[in-house]
């Protein structure tokens, strides 16, 4: 069953990467420049992401039936699931709107996120006590619809910057454009360090010396070029460190970060060498045929769809579920406050656009900040502040 | 103050721009803009009176510009604080000032300098929060009631002006033909539009509560904030921690005596990678050493049978058995415990047998129950043993005369006197774990150790909170007012019928998409002509420049 589970999200990555050219193929056809008149390849593309979500929800039941509980426990499980919510959240927004344009932009973006959920540990993991309850599956999954939902705004928000920003000059507009940009390229060096090392079985352990002065050891599975604080490197073959972190520092996630940064500061060096333009540039062209208001109206429209979803899954239930488990709704808890920090956030963001009439571009540099919350909340706080919440 | 009357007859509220009744412009808004459609051009309370303290007090808190900031600032000082641990979760044991610096350098101690390890309870973050408080109920007034004053009274026929300067807007000629509106009015039903009609002319609506969605939500989250303020009234919220042991049975802390609880037994269950039910785990188990599956005490619930003096025995009436585990905690008359802690293999007894040093020979032996030990321990005919001093938690201090750290017994100790036949008076033995001290000088007789026996000792959280149900309604009531806001638009669309042209106007709050697509369905195949979105008009004609140059 468990395999049978993880065939299937494999296969539902395939399709989604399968639709993204299909949607791409809707794009250059010159039937689908008209808006609202679907051509066959969006109609293939919508199509084939349908049966990729289809497929990822079987991976997604048959895990259920494997681990004996909702395959939301871990960062790779609540990781892929929020990539299928945000598959499921373009899917009603295509039927409502009817945009290839849309699909060519948020599945990459699942797919990203399902590659980047792959790279932690896969294992089905038993649930601790305090994870045992009905409303683990009622909580989480609510709680991720509505950020899938918020995080279509975000697609759009690409798209509307994209397409509207000027690229014949450099201004900050594009800095910020490309930033995003060269975010993207890091998760995808992310991916590809990280795979590429797991499929060679790389390992390297240390031993060093933590804050409190005691010997630990530790297994990289990076070529170390930071390493632990007094590291001693056991194996013979392998990457000495160029320097030792202080103790204060945990070497390997940084040496994580050293790495899926100076990936992806070789990738977007090669893209900007080849094409001799800015990424944002390079893709300006395919959405030239979006309507601008059409996008803008979108990306409102999810944030108004997923707030109210965000504010049940993330608070209500999460407040009900910490006063059964925690005995106490509330704890200030680094999670907790990350997902009031959203809350207000995009609070923030429906009155400034109500009545302060922020609309378009200042509205989609809202919802990309919105999201980049969102997924601070989902990665920072889990790895990094350690919390009630960081099972992963 | 002067109230205006409009051209129409309507006599509007000082301070209004858009006359409630016709649309008329009443403001000084340039001509052949759109016409600013929030809150109706309704005359609010804010944006007219601006004179005396209260006016600007009013006006501060009214403002959409300081509510927005004043949640910014909120969001910016909730996230500081999770840039450390807050003070409650580390460890107890530490003392903040030292944790601080050791743990995180001088970063650390900047942030214990400034209090942001007790950031959410500092009174600026209270303050912060209050005056948010105060905004979303003075700007949810200001807003609430001339807005509904004017969508109540709103009129059926529009001054051309109003159609006119609306984002969607068209005019259609009526050469000879006459256009029957009939077949307009029956779709914008099916649609599920309300039609008004006065003079031929026509108003269709849809959707106006969702208009009372943001105050709805308001009214939600100021419940919410009065039920979290309550919870600092005595009496409303009780915390407290009960250790409890096997076998044991106390008060309840925070029950004035009312209720007892017996612990029965504790259990510790973890997850077994060989077992039938848990093998699918046994990979994750390699990899992360032993999971907890489960953490259950099994207690009896007592409470009091009437009233009881101090130092009375009290008469208890067993209520009920029950298995508190994570999640599944014991509720009884608002009060719940919760599984929190444990402690496995505490000792609880220590044995001895009294021997002579030389011969060994047996004089009987005794067992100390270490939370409750007996002043003697009477043996066979002659033979007997005070326990004189008793440490639980032992340790030298500074003098090097014997104390106890806690009440807890992880290290006892004991100095017994031992009373036998030939030494009556007694001899004293100093006893510890691995120890045996003769203050007094050489003894005939000892206590050797002869086994000991643990027990295990959870904690239960004692809660009560009354608060819960206020939080409860208000995050109700938010929901309710959220989804409405969200889910649905207060649509509008007008038909003016002119002697040789039908004007044709629409509005809505939100998703203009879902508008037009609502009238271009109505006037399919009508001879109405589709009307214009005057917005998109003007952004695509300056577009157009911008891509042409």
């Amino acid at each position: 069953m468990a395999e049978l589970s993880s065939n299937l999200l494999y296969a539902a990555f395939i399709l989604y990467l399968i639709a993204t050219f299909l949607f791409g193929g809707s794009i250059k056809d010159k039937r689908g420049a008209e808006e609202k008149k679907q051509n066959k390849w969006a109609k293939l593309g919508i199509f084939v992401t349908i049966i990729g979500f289809a497929a990822q929800i079987g991976y997604f039941i048959t895990r259920w039936i494997a681990a004996g509980h909702a395959p939301v426990s871990n960062l790779f499980e609540f990781t892929t699931f929020f990539g299928m919510m945000l598959v499921g959240a373009f899917i009603l927004i295509y039927f409502l709107y009817k945009t290839p344009a849309l699909g060519l932009f948020a599945l990459p973006i699942a797919l990203l996120i399902i590659a980047y959920a792959s790279m932690f540990p896969t294992e089905i993991s038993p649930l601790i006590p305090a994870l045992q309850s009905d409303w683990l599956h009622i909580h989480v999954t609510t709680a991720a619809a509505g950020q899938s939902i918020l995080a279509i705004s975000f697609v759009t928000a690409i798209i509307y910057l994209i397409k509207f920003v000027d690229q014949t000059q450099s201004s900050k507009r594009t800095f910020w454009l490309e930033v995003i940009m060269f975010t993207l390229v890091c998760t995808i060096g992310f991916v590809i360090i990280t795979s590429s090392f797991a499929a060679m079985d790389y390992k390297a352990n240390f031993d060093w010396v933590d804050k409190k002065g005691a010997e630990v050891k530790q297994e990289f599975n990076l070529p170390a070029l930071v390493g632990p604080n007094e590291g001693k490197l056991i194996e013979t073959y392998r990457f000495e460190p160029l320097v030792d972190m202080p103790a204060l520092i945990n070497a390997k996630k940084l040496n994580t970060v050293l790495w899926s940064f100076g990936m992806g500061l070789v990738l977007y060096g090669l893209i900007r060498l080849i094409a001799r333009k800015r990424v944002a540039a390079l893709i300006k062209p395919i959405v030239k045929n979006v309507n601008l208001n059409l996008l803008d109206e979108i990306s409102y429209r999810s944030v108004l769809i997923g707030f109210p979803i965000f504010t049940l899954g993330a608070l209500i239930f999460a407040m009900i579920w910490a006063q059964v488990a925690w005995t106490r709704f509330w704890g200030w808890d680094p999670k907790e406050v990350w997902a009031l920090v959203t809350w207000l956030f995009y609070a923030a963001f429906l009155h400034l656009r109500m009545s302060k009439g922020w609309q378009g571009e200042k509205s989609a540099w809202l919802a990309v900040i919105g999201f980049a919350i969102i997924m601070f909340n989902l990665i920072f706080v889990n790895l990094v502040i350690a919390g009630l919440h960081s099972y992963a | 103050m002067k109230e205006v009357k409009c051209d129409c007859g309507h006599v509007n509220p000082f301070g209004t721009k858009i006359c409630g009744k016709c649309g008329m412009v009443l403001g000084n808004e340039k001509e052949n803009q759109l016409i600013d459609m929030r809150y109706e051009g309704s005359a609010r309370r804010s944006q007219t009176y601006k004179k005396t303290i209260i006016d600007k007090i009013w006006n501060f808190f009214s403002s959409v510009k300081v509510g927005v900031t004043l949640i910014v600032i909120a969001l910016i000082a909730s996230a500081i604080g999770t840039i450390l641990p807050q003070e409650m979760y580390i460890p107890s044991t530490a003392t903040p000032a030292e944790h601080y610096e050791l743990e995180y350098g001088w970063f650390g101690r900047v942030y214990y300098e400034l209090g942001f390890h007790n950031l959410y309870s500092s009174w600026w973050y209270l303050i912060i929060i209050g005056m948010l408080g105060i905004s979303l109920l003075i700007a949810s007034i200001d807003r609430f009631f001339p807005l509904y004053r004017s969508l109540k009274k709103q009129g059926v026929t529009r001054h051309d002006g109003f159609m006119k300067r609306q984002r969607i807007y068209g005019v259609t000629k009526l050469e000879e033909q006459d256009i029957n509106l009939e077949e307009v009015k029956d779709r914008l039903k099916r649609q599920r539009y309300h039609i008004r009609e006065e003079n031929g002319h026509i108003l269709a609506e849809k959707g106006r509560f969702s208009r009372w969605g943001p105050y709805v939500n308001h009214i939600g989250l100021i419940i919410f904030l009065i039920g979290a303020l309550l919870r600092s009234v005595p009496g409303m919220y009780i915390d407290k921690v009960l250790w409890l042991r096997e076998g044991e049975r106390k008060e309840i802390p925070g029950t004035n005596g009312q209720y007892y609880l017996q612990n029965n037994e504790f259990t510790l269950e973890v997850y077994d990678k060989e077992s039938e039910e848990d093998k699918q785990y046994s990979a994750a188990i390699d990899k992360t050493g032993t999971i907890a599956k489960t953490y259950q005490s099994d207690v009896t619930l007592y409470e009091r049978k009437g009233e009881t003096l101090p130092g009375e025995k009290v008469d208890l009436d067993k209520l009920k058995d029950y298995k508190i585990k994570v999640n599944e905690p014991l509720k009884h008359d608002h009060y719940a415990l919760y599984q929190v802690d444990y402690k496995l293999d505490e000792l609880s007894t220590m044995a001895f047998n009294l021997i002579n040093k030389k011969t060994e020979e047996k004089y009987g032996s005794l067992k100390v129950d270490l939370n409750n030990p007996q002043k003697k321990y009477e043996l066979k005919e002659g033979y007997s043993v005070d326990l004189i001093s008793y440490f639980p938690d032992f340790e030298f201090d500074e003098k090097g005369e014997p104390r106890t750290i806690s009440k807890i017994p992880n290290n006892p100790a004991f100095i017994f006197k031992m009373h036998t036949p030939d030494k009556p008076e007694g001899e004293v033995s100093f006893v510890a774990i691995k120890e045996t001290v003769e203050p007094l000088g050489e003894n005939t007789y000892k206590m050797a150790f002869n086994g000991v026996e643990t027990q295990d000792v959870t904690a239960l959280t004692v809660r009560k909170d009354l608060t819960l149900w206020i939080l409860f309604t208000g995050g109700i009531i938010f929901m309710i007012g959220v989804v409405q806001g969200s889910y649905w638009n207060h649509r509008r669309i007008w038909i003016k019928r002119k002697d040789d042209e039908i004007l044709l106007a629409g509005h809505t709050n939100k998703n203009w998409h879902g508008i037009k697509r609502d009238i271009k369905q109505a006037i399919e195949s009508t001879s109405l002509s589709e009307p214009m979105d005057q917005l998109e008009e003007e952004k695509s004609s300056s577009k157009g420049e911008v891509l042409n140059g």
